[in-house]
């Protein structure tokens, strides 16, 4: 933003001043606006940088073989947290992926422009950005209290509520980019609307559904507090039933992190850096679909 | 697909007369479900907090007292707590936002857009007990050393600010630094619906405005910032609902003390902090007094994101 060519500048100019104060506002604002994006961008390197460099000298064989170590006692691994998270993050995934797509064909296929479904979506919306410790609380009160225990299966459902409104938004988005000429080809020949929508729709629409999925995914991945009441953690591997708590990656963190032996906030940096590289990875794959597909 | 043309005509299945109406109705059910869940986690926070409110009634709002001995619950530490914890992050986090919004649509080079906007959307999907871990082990210690300390030795004595900005025990944790540490959880959500709304706006007023003469400073001013405040507003709120519910990097770094200090940069507690921290030990009314906190936590957020929701209504994404 060189002036010193602008005519503005000459000094016959008798707004010179007024003009000069215009554009000390102008660069002020570019530089404090630049600023703020680096000063963000910095952010997240900074956290990146500080868990690659507390959490690698956590990882080791140990780390992916070994169960969670007792309190002040030594070595160990979080492999059973690992284990634990897959097994729960799949489930809940496995349950919010039928509701949800189904949900997201209803609004977008046979709900559209009615008024139920502006209030589904509308409430979809809310539930998208409602504070999953109230998801928590709400599995605690339908499932786990009734049934006397935390269970994986309480934490497997509290993640698939999470996950929902992520599925059910992103599919109902992708469905309504699907031309509608497509449904009326197929309308045309003959077919009812399930056959349109399963055959031809879905596919149409599919990289842009398995994006919505992979979000979920990695919405729930990294999800703490509402397995706090649910699912809770030990340091055993889980039971084949599900029955009791199950341990996970998030939970053993929080309460690794913030207790007073070395050994485990190591393990808890370690756990931190591999939950947050494959959950960044999983969205930078999904952010791939999404650009592949336009 | 299967069928080759010139092939004797292959009758495709005809899916059962059944399936159409099965299909249809599961769909519908699904959709319904989105329903019965906000109802069903609004029901569950009122009967699950029942107990409380009836204990207390509106005592166990505006009582201090946290006292699991005498099981004695209220709650306003743990809603000033969510309130000023919420506020420090807007007023932190929205000019950063505002600020992201207009370089990645105005100042950014082209090629530099793509890269800065991915690296703001990562910053969102960082779970919350990274920003915990980082706030705990790496921010609070330098806080605590260069800001605190310091702030403290200079306030110190003096009316009001004095008050305010002292710390008695300047460990690095408290009210100001859950503030600062959810500032930057909630820039990307207001950041990138800014963004979006920025980049809605019709270039031609953008063209007109540049055309008088203006600076890209008026431009903002003057045509975006008008053209997008509604939804600029209902962003803000989004955060602000995003603020008020969130847990692990505020139950890191709050404090997690019961009673209510004058000073911000003092420990403290939200709503959420208090249940992720109590729940498991909790029995009988403290487990009630815990859901009831939900349930105040539910209806405030509810009706922030209600209007937020609203006011972002012309925005098509997340």
């Amino acid at each position: 933003m060189t002036m010193t060519t602008s005519p503005r500048e000459l000094p016959h100019q008798p707004w010179g001043r007024v003009r000069q104060s215009r554009r000390t506002a102008d660069r002020l604002m570019k530089i404090v606006a630049t600023g703020f994006t680096f000063i963000a961008i910095f952010v997240l390197f900074w956290i990146l940088g500080m868990l690659v460099v507390k959490g690698i000298g956590g990882l080791s064989v140990a780390t992916f073989t070994a169960v969670t170590p007792g309190p002040g006692s030594e070595g160990g691994g979080i492999a059973n947290a690992i284990v634990g998270s897959f097994v729960l993050t799949f489930l809940g995934i496995a349950i919010a992926t039928p509701i949800g797509v189904l949900a997201g064909t209803w609004l977008a296929e046979y709900g559209r422009g009615s008024q139920l479904a502006n209030l589904i979506r509308f409430i979809n919306d809310i539930l998208l950005s409602a504070p999953s410790i109230l998801i928590g609380l709400f599995v605690y009160v339908i499932l786990v209290e009734p049934f006397r225990g935390y269970s994986g299966w309480a934490g497997g459902v509290a993640l698939g509520i999470i996950a929902i409104p992520v599925i059910v938004r992103t599919t109902e988005d992708m469905l309504n980019l699907v031309p509608g000429h497509l449904r009326e080809a197929g309308a045309a020949l003959g077919a009812p609307p399930s056959v349109v929508i399963t055959g031809v729709t879905w596919r149409a629409a599919k990289a842009g559904m398995v994006t919505g999925i992979l979000l979920a995914l990695a919405r729930i991945a990294g999800e703490t507090a509402p397995l706090l009441f649910t699912a809770l953690n030990n340091n055993f591997w889980f039971s084949p039933t599900l029955v009791g708590g199950v341990s996970n990656l998030p939970v053993t963190i929080y309460q690794f992190a913030s207790a007073p032996y070395e050994n485990w906030q190591q393990l808890a940096w370690a756990g931190s850096l591999i939950i947050t590289v494959s959950i960044l990875v999983l969205s930078i794959v999904a952010r791939r679909i999404v650009a592949g597909s336009k | 697909m299967t069928s080759i043309p010139g092939a004797t005509p292959v009758v495709r299945k005809t899916p059962k007369a059944g399936f159409d109406a099965v299909f249809r109705n599961a769909s519908f059910g699904a959709a319904l479900l989105v329903l019965v869940l906000l109802a069903g986690i609004m029901a569950s926070m009122v009967i699950g907090g029942w107990p409380a409110f009836r204990e207390f009634g509106l005592g166990f709002i505006t009582s201090s007292v946290w006292d699991t001995q005498n099981e004695q619950y209220g709650a306003w530490p743990a809603i000033v707590g969510t309130l000023s914890t919420a506020l420090i992050a807007l007023v932190i986090g929205v000019p950063l936002s505002l600020g992201i919004a207009v370089y990645l649509t105005q100042l950014a080079p082209a090629w530099f857009k793509k890269p800065v906007a991915t690296a703001i959307e990562l910053l969102a999907a960082v779970p919350s007990i990274i920003y915990g871990m980082w706030g705990l082990f790496v921010f609070v210690p330098l806080f605590a050393a260069y800001v605190q300390i310091p702030l403290s030795n200079i306030v110190e004595g003096m009316p009001i600010v004095g008050t305010v900005l002292y710390s008695r025990s300047p460990s690095g944790l408290g009210i100001f630094t859950a503030g600062i540490i959810l500032a930057f959880m909630i820039v990307p959500f207001i950041a990138s619906i800014t963004r979006d709304m920025l980049e809605q706006i019709p270039s031609v007023l953008r063209e007109s405005a540049y055309g008088i003469g203006a600076t890209t400073w008026e431009v903002v001013r003057h045509v975006l910032v008008p053209q997008a405040g509604v939804s600029i507003i209902g962003a803000i709120m989004l955060g602000l609902g995003r603020a008020l519910g969130e847990t692990m990097a505020v139950t890191f770094v709050v404090g997690n003390a019961n009673r209510l200090s004058a000073s911000i940069l003092d420990p403290g507690s939200t709503i959420a902090s208090r249940i992720a921290n109590e729940f498991n030990e909790a029995l009988g009314l403290q487990l009630n007094a815990l859901i009831a906190l939900g349930c105040i936590l539910f209806f405030v957020t509810f009706v922030v994101l209600v209007i937020a929701r609203l006011l972002v209504a012309r925005v098509k994404r997340y």
